[in-house]
């Protein structure tokens, strides 16, 4: 069974469809690109499958997401579980306005996660997967806001991982990043997906090229095709997709 | 002939400033010279102007536990308040709640004081017993006052937060609630706190609302149901007919009342500069 199944999901902000029609299955502990132009529904799409939107009042779906062939809206899901399942980094950093430590420790904390010792452990562990240990190990009690842009990002991703995820979402982590921290988080994404479920909206063709076993590419809402990433960027089905991938338009 | 303009305008809007600031300077000269010499001798525990005794330590008390009656009362409702417009309310209902919290804040506070003689004092006196004319009538009546301060400005400091630390911890899987006490609150601490304390400043210079309810006795009071004297009532009752040293010993009250809401001031400055 796939981790996650997506059934003809449409995505509507008032009367404005901005998924349609879109079916999709996430193999576990592979890494799913999602890519397309801007203004394609990615964030929107990576926000549903774990209810972001929820926040959203004028957000509305229709179709069927599954977990573990669990549907997430039924009504006896938790969302602090789900959300706690399906971890997300966002498109910019956003650090909490906490120490480093209590922005890695503040989900398992809060989660139950009561001994100091654990703790400690949990956050040096999820630094260690970000990439990030080594940068701020002597410095965990600064505030989060006083690292860089690109600090910043993997601190989110560790933040996220301390959860234990089984599925991480994430926009655009590299967006803003230099090419020495992307590379770092990309490196330490090929080696969380034995651990985790990945989905990613890449920063750009190339990115979605380096890291991805499969990938999806979206157009205005539309998934226009998915596949082994080998076949989407070698020998895509889709013409549209040629096109975007070789730079024609987008 | 424009830069003729500009230089006028500027010295217009110059001049206006220094009358403005010059007539405070002038208010605060003139209470200290009219307060200064009978400020040492208003050290005491009695007031009895006609015996030519001018201790205003009961109306400092008096002050002192009004404010903290209504801090108490007033800053948890408050804060519950500005977290559930910010956080919780419907549009529709904060667009009514917050035009209306404004309007509370324009009612005019002898207003404040006839409702609360109208209905807090007759409740206390049938429910818990004394006079009615009290402390806790006076702290009710200045919770109440105070409130509109302390929700619009705790209000805003809440909304004025980065959207990203309530999206980042609800994805981290934290409540609602879970969000607002651990991560919210905090960071909107130097703002709320703020607003606590305009407050209590609010409430330390409050006159008229609380005249009416307090009882205005000179005693120093041994339960919340004793009726008391701030510095502010006292002022407000004797100054019509004082003379003489009774008039000084009032102007020194006013220098010490003047004192403790600038320092009430200065901290609500000092703490939003801290954040
Ligand atoms: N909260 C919202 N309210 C209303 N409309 C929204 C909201 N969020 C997104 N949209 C609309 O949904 C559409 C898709 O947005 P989305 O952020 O999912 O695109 P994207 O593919 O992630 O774009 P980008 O590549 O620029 O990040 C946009 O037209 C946007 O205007
Ligand atoms: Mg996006």
């Amino acid at each position: 069974m796939n981790k996650i199944s997506i059934e003809r999901l449409n995505f509507f902000y008032k009367d404005k469809q901005v998924i349609r029609d879109l079916s999709l299955e996430i193999e576990a502990n592979k890494i799913l690109s999602v890519f397309g132009p801007s203004n394609s529904g990615i964030t929107t799409f990576l926000r549903s499958l774990n209810r972001l939107y929820d926040l959203v009042p004028e957000a509305r779906m229709e179709g069927l997401i599954l977990l573990d062939g669990k549907d997430i809206h039924a009504k006896d899901v938790s969302l602090t579980e789900l959300r706690r399942r399906v971890g997300m980094v966002f498109d910019v950093p956003t650090p909490l306005p906490l120490s480093i430590f209590d922005n890695v420790a503040y989900g398992p904390r809060l989660g139950g996660v009561k001994s100091r010792a654990k703790l400690m452990e949990t956050v040096e562990e999820a630094l260690r997967m970000a990439a990030l240990w080594d940068e701020v190990q002597n410095r965990l009690d600064i505030p989060a806001m006083s690292l860089s842009g690109g600090q910043q990002q993997r601190l989110c991703v560790a933040r996220v991982l301390a959860l234990k995820p089984e599925v991480v979402l994430l926009d655009r982590p590299c967006s803003g990043l230099d090419p020495i921290s992307t590379a770092k988080i990309e490196e330490s994404l090929c080696e969380l997906k034995k651990r985790f479920t990945i989905v990613i909206a890449p920063h750009n063709v190339q990115q979605a090229g380096r890291i991805s076993d499969r990938a999806a590419f979206m157009l205005s809402g539309e998934l226009v095709e998915e596949d082994s990433a080998q076949m989407i960027f070698s020998n895509p089905k889709n013409s549209r997709t040629n096109d975007y991938i070789t730079g024609r338009f987008g | 002939m424009i830069k003729f303009k500009e230089k006028l305008s500027g010295r217009i809007f110059f001049a206006l400033a220094l009358s403005s600031i010059s007539v405070l300077a002038l208010i605060t000269v003139f209470i200290v010279v009219k307060g200064a010499p009978m400020l040492g001798a208003v050290g005491g525990l009695s007031w009895d102007p006609e015996y030519g005794e001018f201790g205003i330590i009961p109306m400092v008390i008096g002050t002192l536990a009004v404010t903290l009656g209504a801090a108490v009362i007033g800053v948890p409702v408050g804060i519950c308040c500005a977290i559930f417009l910010a956080e919780f309310a419907p549009l529709k209902m904060r667009n009514i709640f917050r035009p209306a919290i404004q309007l509370l804040a324009g009612i005019p506070s002898v207003v404040y004081g006839f409702w609360g003689l109208m209905f807090i004092v007759p409740f206390i006196r049938d429910h818990l017993g004394g006079a009615g004319l009290s402390i806790l009538a006076g702290s009710v009546v200045l919770a109440i006052m105070i409130l509109p301060t302390i929700i619009s400005i705790s209000e805003v400091a809440l909304l004025s937060l980065p959207p990203h630390y309530k999206t980042g911890s609800l994805a981290l899987g934290l409540t609602h609630w879970q969000t607002i006490y651990h991560l919210m609150l905090p960071a909107a601490k130097s703002g709320i706190m703020a607003a606590v304390i305009l407050g209590i400043g609010r409430a330390v210079g409050e006159t008229m609302a609380v005249i009416l309810v307090l009882g205005n006795a000179v005693a120093i009071p041994d339960s919340i149901l004793s009726s008391v004297r701030t510095l502010t009532t006292s002022i407000g009752i004797e100054m019509g007919y004082a003379e003489g040293m009774h008039q000084e010993a009032l102007f020194a009250t006013g220098i010490v009342l003047f004192v403790m809401i600038m320092i009430i001031n200065s901290l609500a400055q000092y703490v939003v500069r801290k954040k």
